[in-house]
C-alpha cells in the first residue's frame, strides 16, 4: 500500500514537471503548427539563466527567499528576449512552409543554440547554491508521506503546473484574445480575412511558448546540475507527452503528462528493468489505438 | 544537365587530387598528436575539457623542457609536440570517420584519446588497419583487450573491473555486517557493467547478501525522484552508484534533502572529480574512488606536484581530477616509449634522462625512431606517472596495470576531505592475462588460470 | 526497364566512382564510402518524401540492417559481405512489411512520431541487451565476398567498391521505380490522396509499398555502414540519427536520385571539416548551413542544377 502511495506521489510530481515542459510545446504547435525542437534549447536557456541570476543574487548577500524571484525573472527574460528574437528574426520568414521543413528549421535552431549556450556558459555542470549551501530546492523544508520524505519544492512544481494549465484554459475560454486565438487555431485564413492580426497572434504565442519553456528550465534548475545537452534529453520526452495527448491540445498535454508520469513511476517501483522504454511503449500503444492522440479534433477533408 | 554534372564531378576530383598531392619528404620537425576528447555533451564538463586542459598544459610544459625527471628532454625525444584536438561527441560511427581523417588527412604521428568505451572498441580495429599508434587514455571497458589482440593499440590506464572489486573490499572491511545491497546506475554499457561487476563481486565475497533493488535510470535523465523513493522504500544498507557528471550531481542534490543517506552507506566508484564541486552535499563517510591512484589518492611525488602546478595554471586554480591524471599517463607513456626507442637507436644503454649526453644527443642530432621501434619499446614498458609506476602488463603488453585506492569522505571547514585511504595492489583487483573479468570474479579471484 | 538519360548517368557515375577508388587519397575514399552508405538510406527518405510522408524513425531500419549484418558475423560466423547486405535488406524489409500495415494509415507528424516511437523501442531493447554490448555495441568485419576471401590489404577498396555498386544499383532501380506507373503514384498521393482513390488506385497499398522499399534501402545502407565502419551500436536508432537522415534529405532535395547521394557527400564533407576546423562549434556550423539551404534553396541543393537548366 505504501509503495502504491509512493508511486502516486512520485508520478504526480513527475507529471507536473512534464506538463510544465510540454505545455509550451503544445501551445505553439496548436497555434502555429510548428513542432518546435528548439523548445529544448529554450528550456536549457531558462535553466542556465536561472543559475546565473540566482548565483548573482546569493553573492549579493540578499535574502535566500529572493532566489525564487530570480527563477521567475529568468523565465520571463528567456520569453521576452529569445522568443521575439527567434520569431521575428527567423520563424516569420518560414510561415506557410511544409510542417516538416518547419520542424527542421527549429532543429537547425536547436543545434545553433546548443553551441551558443556552450560558448556562453561553458561545459561544466552548474548548480544553484548559496554561500551556506542554500538552494531554492531545499529552502522550503520537507513533507512526509507513507514513510518517505519529499522536499516541499515538489509541491511548488505541482502548484505551478496546475496554475499554468488553469490560467491557459481560462484565458483561452474566457478572454477576448483567447477567443481570437482559438479562431486562428481553427482556421488561419478565415481569421485573417475577418481582420484578426495573425502575425501578431503568432508573435505573442511564440513569446508565451518560449516563456513556458523558460519556466520549465527555471523550475528544473534548482533540482539538477545544469549541463549542456540537457535540452536534447528533455525534448523527446516532451514530444511523447504532447503526441500522446494529441498535438495542440491543452487537456491532452495534461492527460499525456499524467499517464507518462504515472507509468514511469510505476515502472521504477515495480519493474525498474523496463523503465528505459516505458514511455515510448505507451506512446506507441496510444498512437495505435488513437492515431492522433487522446484529444484530437476532427480533420477537414481536402478534395 | 548530364555534362554539367560530369563537369562538376571532375572539377571536384581535380581539386581533391591536387590538394592531396604528397608533400615533399622532409626532416621531421615536430610530433603531431591527434587528441580526441569530449568537447560537447554531458561528458565534456567532468572529463572531456579537464582532459583537454591537462593535455595542453602538459604539452606546453614538455615543449619548454620543464618536465621533471625522468622527463626533462624537450617535447618528445627532443621534438616539439603539436596537438590536434577533435570532439569525441557524435557516436562511434562518426568517430571512426574522424579517426580516419586524423590519420589520413592530418597525418598525425600518434592518436591519444577516447573516453567512451564504445568509441575505443570501434577505433581499435581501425587503428590496426591504418597501422597507427593509438593510445586510449580513459575508456574503461575490459572488453578491448579481452576480446581482441592489437599491435598498434595501447591503453595506459587500468580497466574498470578493479573499481568494483576494490570498492567491495573496502566496503566489507568497513561495514562487515552489510546485508541489503542496492544500486543506482545509468542505463548504458558502463553503468550496467559497473553494477554487474559489483553485484558479482559482493555475492562472491560475502555469500548471502540480498540485492534489494537495482535502479537503472536513463543516461542524462536528470529527474530521480521516483528512483530515490524506490531506494528509500527498499531500505538498503548500501547504495552502489557509478553515476558521474551532471547525473551524479542531480542525484545528490535531489537525494540529500530526503534523508536517504542517514540509513544507507553510499559508494561512489567514480566520485572523486565531484568532491570539490559538491561540498556539503556529499554525506560524511561516503566511500569514493578515482579509478586508480589518481587525484587525492596519488602518492606525493615530483611528477604529481608538476601535474598539479601545470593544471592549476591552465584551469585557473583547480586541482587536476582523474581524467587529467589519465591524460598525463597517456602522454608520458608515449614519451617514455618513444625516448626509450630513441635512446636504443642512439646506441646508449643508459636509461632515459639519466645521462646528460643522451639528452643532448637526442635534442640536437636527431634521428627519430620508427613507429615499429616505438611500439616495441612501449610493449611491457614500465614508466613513471603522476599516479605512480605504470606497468604495461596485460593485453600482451598493451594494457596498463596499476593499483587503486578507496577512501571515505569527511566535510571539514567547507571542504570535502578523503580519509582512511586504503591502497589495493594491482594483483588483488585485476584479473590475470587471458581471463575475462566476470569469469575471474566468479572463479573467486584466482590468480592463475 | 527504361533506358533514359538519367539511368545512363547513374551507371556512368557508378563506373567513374569505381575507377576512382584506387586513385583517390584514402581519406577521400573513406569520405565517399560513408557518403554512399548514407546516401542509400537517404534514397529511401526521398521516396517517402515524394509520397508526402516523413519518418523521424528511419534509424530503426538503418540500425536493423546493421545489426542483421553484425549478427551474421558475430553469431552466424558468416562474414560474407554480400550475405550481410542481403540480411540487412531482408530484415529491414520484413519488419517494415509488418509495421507498415499499421503506419500506412498515418500521415504528417503522427506518422513521424509513431515511427520515432518504434525506433526508440528498438533503442531501449538494444541498450538492455548486454550480450550485444549494450550502448557500446560490437565490432563487425566482412571477410569474404560471395565466398571469395578478401585479401587483407585490399579490404578498404573492396568495401568501397561494393558500396559503390550497391548505392548506384539502388539509385538505378529506384529511378526505374519512380518512372514506373506505381512509382508515379507517389507524387499523386502527396498532392491529393482522395483523387488517387477516385482514380481506382489504393493509397494504402502504395504507401505501404513505398515504406517497405525505403526501409530496405535503409537496411542496405545500415549493413554497408556496419561493414564500412566496422562497429555498430544502438546510437544508429537513436532519434538524432533519424533526424540527420531527414536533414540530409531536405538538404539534398527530392528532384532526382542523384540528389540524395550528392547531398550525403556534401553533408559528410561539411561535417568532417567542421569537426576538424571548428571542434567547439561544429553543431552551429551544421545548423547554419541547414538554415541557409532552407531559406535560399527551398528545393534543396538539387535545385541548383534544375534552376540553371531552366534558365
Amino acid at each position: 500500500m505504501s509503495q502504491f502511495i509512493a508511486v502516486l506521489v512520485d508520478g504526480i510530481v513527475y507529471s507536473s514537471w512534464l506538463f510544465i515542459i510540454a505545455v509550451g510545446l503544445t501551445l505553439i504547435y496548436g497555434v502555429m503548427k510548428i513542432l518546435n525542437i528548439a523548445h529544448g534549447s529554450l528550456y536549457a536557456l531558462g535553466a542556465f539563466t536561472s543559475v546565473t541570476l540566482c548565483t548573482m543574487w546569493f553573492s549579493g548577500g540578499h535574502d535566500a527567499m529572493g532566489s525564487y524571484a530570480m527563477l521567475l525573472l529568468a523565465a520571463v527574460l528567456v520569453g521576452l528576449v529569445a522568443g521575439p528574437v527567434i520569431e521575428r528574426g527567423l520563424l516569420q520568414f518560414m510561415y506557410g512552409k511544409d510542417e516538416v521543413v518547419l520542424v527542421l528549421v527549429t532543429y537547425a535552431l536547436f543545434l545553433i543554440l546548443e553551441d551558443l549556450i556552450k560558448l556562453v556558459w561553458g561545459v561544466d555542470p552548474l548548480f544553484i547554491t548559496g554561500p551556506n549551501g542554500e538552494s531554492p530546492y531545499s529552502l522550503l523544508g520537507n513533507f512526509e508521506v507513507a514513510g518517505l520524505t519529499y522536499p516541499n519544492y515538489n509541491l511548488v512544481l505541482v502548484g505551478v503546473a496546475a496554475a499554468t494549465g488553469g490560467a491557459l484554459a481560462w484565458a483561452l475560454a474566457k478572454t477576448r484574445s483567447g477567443k481570437l486565438l482559438l479562431a486562428v487555431i481553427h482556421d488561419r485564413e478565415i481569421s485573417a480575412a475577418l481582420g484578426i492580426n495573425v502575425g501578431r497572434t503568432y508573435f505573442v504565442t511564440f513569446t508565451i511558448g518560449a516563456m513556458l519553456a523558460g519556466v520549465g528550465g527555471a523550475l528544473t534548475a534548482p533540482t539538477v546540475s545544469v549541463v549542456t545537452g540537457m535540452g536534447a534529453e528533455v525534448i523527446v520526452l516532451a514530444f511523447a507527452v504532447v503526441v500522446i495527448g494529441g498535438l495542440g491540445s491543452l487537456p491532452g498535454a495534461a492527460l499525456g503528462a499524467l499517464i507518462v508520469g504515472l507509468v514511469r513511476a510505476a515502472a521504477v517501483h515495480y519493474f525498474p528493468e523496463v523503465e528505459l522504454f516505458s514511455i515510448y511503449f505507451v506512446m506507441a500503444v496510444v498512437l495505435i489505438l488513437r492515431p492522433k492522440g487522446l484529444f484530437s479534433g476532427a480533420e477537414v477533408r481536402k478534395i | 544537365m548530364l555534362t554539367r554534372l560530369l563537369r562538376v564531378a571532375l572539377t571536384g576530383l581535380a581539386i581533391t587530387a591536387v590538394s592531396s598531392a604528397p608533400a615533399l619528404a622532409q626532416q621531421k620537425t615536430s610530433i603531431k598528436i591527434g587528441f580526441v576528447t569530449f568537447l560537447s555533451g554531458p561528458a565534456s564538463g567532468p572529463f572531456g575539457v579537464p582532459a583537454k586542459l591537462a593535455a595542453e598544459g602538459i604539452v606546453e610544459s614538455l615543449n619548454a623542457g620543464k618536465g621533471p625527471a625522468p622527463y626533462q628532454i624537450k617535447g618528445i625525444g627532443g621534438l616539439p609536440v603539436e596537438l590536434v584536438v577533435i570532439d569525441e561527441a557524435g557516436g562511434a560511427t562518426k568517430q571512426v570517420s574522424e579517426y580516419r581523417t586524423l590519420v589520413q588527412r592530418q597525418d598525425v604521428d600518434v592518436v591519444i584519446g577516447y573516453i567512451g568505451s564504445g568509441d575505443c572498441l570501434a577505433i581499435a580495429p581501425v587503428a590496426e588497419e591504418l597501422k597507427k599508434l593509438t593510445v586510449f587514455f580513459d575508456c574503461g571497458t575490459p572488453r578491448i583487450f579481452e576480446e581482441g589482440s592489437y599491435k598498434y593499440v595501447f591503453r595506459t590506464r587500468p580497466h574498470a573491473t578493479m573499481d568494483a572489486v576494490a570498492a567491495t573490499m573496502y566496503l566489507l572491511d568497513n561495514r562487515p555486517a552489510v546485508k541489503r545491497v542496492s544500486g543506482i546506475n545509468q542505463n548504458y554499457a558502463y553503468g550496467q557493467d559497473s553494477w554487474n561487476d559489483f553485484e558479482a563481486t559482493i555475492k562472491a565475497m560475502k555469500p548471502g547478501v540480498e540485492i534489494v533493488t537495482s535502479q537503472m535510470p536513463k543516461f542524462g535523465a536528470g529527474q530521480y525522484g521516483s528512483e530515490i523513493s524506490a531506494l528509500i522504500a527498499s531500505n538498503p544498507d548500501v547504495i552502489h552508484s557509478s553515476l558521474w557528471g551532471g547525473d551524479l550531481e542531480a542525484f545528490m542534490l535531489q537525494a540529500q534533502p530526503r534523508d536517504i543517506f542517514k540509513k544507507s552507506q553510499l559508494v561512489l566508484v567514480a566520485g572523486e572529480p565531484y568532491l570539490h564541486r559538491l561540498p556539503g552535499k556529499i554525506p560524511d563517510g561516503t566511500i569514493v574512488g578515482a579509478r586508480g591512484t589518481n587525484g587525492v589518492f596519488a602518492p606525493d611525488s615530483a611528477l604529481k606536484r608538476w601535474l598539479v602546478a601545470t593544471y592549476k595554471a591552465k584551469s585557473g586554480g583547480l586541482d587536476p581530477n582523474y581524467p587529467a591524471y589519465s591524460v598525463a599517463q597517456a602522454i608520458l607513456g608515449v614519451k617514455a616509449a618513444w625516448e626509450k626507442a630513441a635512446a636504443k637507436k642512439i646506441g646508449s644503454a643508459t636509461p632515459m634522462g639519466a645521462a646528460k649526453n643522451v639528452k643532448e644527443e637526442m635534442e640536437k642530432a636527431y634521428a627519430p625512431p620508427t613507429q615499429e621501434e616505438v611500439i616495441a619499446a612501449f610493449e611491457r614498458n614500465v614508466f613513471d606517472s603522476p599516479s605512480g609506476k605504470v606497468h604495461m602488463n596485460l593485453g600482451k603488453g598493451h594494457q596498463a596495470v596499476m593499483g587503486t585506492a578507496y577512501g571515505s569522505t569527511r566535510f571539514e571547514n567547507g571542504v570535502v576531505k578523503v580519509g582512511s585511504i586504503k591502497y589495493y595492489d594491482a594483483d588483488r583487483v585485476t584479473p590475470p592475462e587471458g581471463v575475462s573479468s566476470l569469469d575471474w570474479i566468479k572463479s573467486g579471484f584466482k590468480r592463475t588460470k | 526497364m527504361r533506358i533514359d538519360r538519367n539511368s545512363i548517368a547513374v551507371v556512368l557515375v557508378g563506373v567513374v566512382l569505381l575507377a576512382l577508388g584506387p586513385v583517390l587519397p584514402s581519406w577521400a575514399v573513406s569520405l565517399l564510402n560513408v557518403a554512399l552508405c548514407y546516401g542509400t538510406v537517404v534514397l529511401g527518405m526521398m521516396l517517402l518524401m515524394r509520397t508526402g510522408i516523413v519518418s523521424f524513425g528511419h534509424g530503426l531500419y538503418y540500425c536493423l540492417g546493421a545489426y542483421a549484418a553484425g549478427l551474421l558475423d558475430h553469431f552466424g560466423k558468416m562474414p560474407d559481405m554480400l550475405l550481410m547486405v542481403g540480411a540487412g535488406a531482408v530484415t529491414a524489409g520484413l519488419v517494415a512489411a509488418v509495421l507498415g500495415l499499421l503506419l500506412a494509415k498515418y500521415r504528417d507528424i503522427f506518422f513521424a512520431m509513431l515511427s520515432l516511437a518504434f525506433s526508440m523501442i528498438l533503442y531501449g531493447l538494444l541498450v538492455k541487451t548486454a550480450s550485444l554490448g549494450s550502448t557500446d555495441g560490437f565490432n563487425v568485419a566482412a571477410k569474404t565476398v560471395g565466398g571469395i576471401v578478401i585479401a587483407e590489404d585490399s579490404v578498404r577498396i573492396v568495401v568501397y567498391s561494393l558500396a559503390v555498386v550497391f548505392a548506384t544499383l539502388s539509385a538505378f532501380l529506384l529511378h526505374q521505380y519512380l518512372a514506373s506507373h506505381q512509382g508515379r503514384l507517389a507524387g499523386a498521393i502527396k498532392d491529393n490522396e482522395l483523387r488517387v482513390e477516385y482514380m481506382g488506385a489504393s493509397v494504402k497499398a502504395a504507401v505501404h509499398r513505398n515504406y517497405v522499399i525505403s526501409a530496405v534501402l535503409a537496411g542496405i545502407g545500415g549493413a554497408l555502414m556496419a561493414v564500412n565502419i566496422g562497429h555498430i551500436d544502438p546510437e544508429m536508432t537513436y532519434w538524432p540519427q533519424s533526424g540527420e537522415f531527414v536533414f540530409v534529405a531536405i538538404l539534398s532535395g527530392t528532384g532526382s536520385v542523384f540528389a540524395p547521394l550528392g547531398g550525403a557527400l556534401v553533408f559528410e564533407a561539411i561535417r568532417s571539416f567542421a569537426y576538424e576546423y571548428s571542434p567547439n562549434t561544429w553543431q552551429m556550423v551544421l545548423g547554419i548551413t541547414m538554415l541557409l539551404v532552407m531559406i535560399f534553396l527551398p528545393g534543396g541543393l538539387w535545385s541548383l542544377f534544375t534552376r540553371k537548366r531552366g534558365a
